[in-house]
């Protein structure tokens, strides 16, 4: 019964986030609104975390194979692809490595400024 | 073979998921960064459906079904997410300032190579959101009159990429706090690079599930910003 009532909870709230995503007029997906949703109602005590974790975490471990689909798909976009496959695979790779290091670099350079505050106090 | 995947329900699963098992076995066997099972996977599925003669469409009746967990399973983000809190709240200085950063680093970087490239406005705003989940990156495309089939193709190249290079990328670059790391996978590769981050520890995770959402959301107001610059 565990897992039966975890994945109706974890079902529900993605349905919510559906209905809200039906709803409002923005372009933000059912999958967000239902991940604020699941994590105000973690942090209010309103699901409590034995109530999703087994369940949740299963789905987090085996999530890098339900891209496998869309990553097989590249093969019908193909087509359209092919007229702009040298910009694509630069801005592609030059980005990836940019936002990497500027999001990364930044938040480390806080983090230690603020340890290095904390050892001067 | 492709009567049989018609009337198969679950060859384009089995075939999926065997091929993602071979992808973890080369992986486990060389240790190298161009096994990555994902890509593998991909690859392998596929030269079989191609050798095969097997439509994508076919081949999908069955895979989608993998898919179809997606939804839920960006939902079961929050989980670590709040097991991660206090850490979070801790840390909120560092982690607003690298997912904004990260945000116009992504916008301003497609925005100088466009011009670079001599990209026309279409091709331009096809591109801005290709550091984002897909289904956000799909409705900006849309609403800036961008071809949204090639933003899709292009958020889930940039997903691989990240997945593959991520460990790399952050190593050359000295990125070593968990919680930077995290937001650099999920800042720059979205759902496909916090795959990745899980796998590195609970922390790199969290903070990844945190930057697809917030870095979504910002690219959503910032891109119509940066659309208007070509």
């Amino acid at each position: 019964m565990k897992y039966l009532k975890q994945i109706i909870l974890i079902l529900l709230i993605t349905l919510i986030g559906e209905l809200l995503k039906y709803i409002i007029p923005l372009a933000i997906p059912a999958s967000i609104y239902g991940m604020v949703i699941l994590f105000v109602c973690l942090m209010t005590g309103a699901i409590r975390l034995e109530d999703v974790r087994e369940t949740g975490k299963f789905m987090i471990e085996i999530m890098p194979v339900m891209f496998i689909p869309a990553g097989v798909g590249l093969i019908t976009s193909w087509g359209v692809l092919k007229s702009m496959l040298v910009p694509v695979f630069l801005i592609t790779t030059i980005t990836l490595v940019t936002v990497m290091v500027a999001a990364g670099r930044i938040s480390q350079t806080v983090i230690r400024k603020g340890k290095d505050e904390k050892d001067h106090e | 073979m492709n009567s049989f995947f018609e009337e198969s329900m679950f060859a384009g699963v089995v075939l999926s998921l065997f091929a993602y098992g071979i992808g973890v076995l080369l992986k486990k066997k060389f240790k190298l960064g161009i096994f990555n099972p994902l890509l593998i996977s991909i690859i392998i599925s596929i030269l079989v459906i191609g050798f095969g003669e097997i439509d994508y469409d076919t081949y999908n009746e069955g895979a989608k079904y993998l898919s179809w967990f997606l939804t839920p399973a960006t939902v079961c983000l929050a989980i670590p997410l709040y097991e991660q809190w206090e850490l979070l709240k801790q840390n909120h200085k560092a982690v607003i300032a690298g997912l904004i950063g990260g945000t116009v680093t992504s916008l301003t970087t497609v925005f100088v190579l466009a011009l670079i490239c001599g990209l026309n406005h279409e091709e331009y705003v096809t591109l801005l959101p290709k550091s984002i989940t897909t289904a956000i990156g799909m409705g900006v495309s849309e609403e800036l009159g961008g071809y949204v089939t090639i933003t899709v193709a292009v958020i889930i190249i940039t997903g691989v990429m990240g997945n593959m290079f991520g460990e790399v990328i952050c190593k050359v670059f000295k990125i070593t706090e968990p919680i930077s790391k995290g937001l650099a996978f999920g800042a720059s590769s979205h759902a496909i690079g916090t795959a990745k981050a899980m796998e590195l520890g609970e922390i790199e995770g969290a903070m990844s599930s945190l930057a697809i959402a917030v870095s979504g959301l910002l690219t959503v107001v910032l891109a119509s910003v940066y659309a208007h610059l070509l």
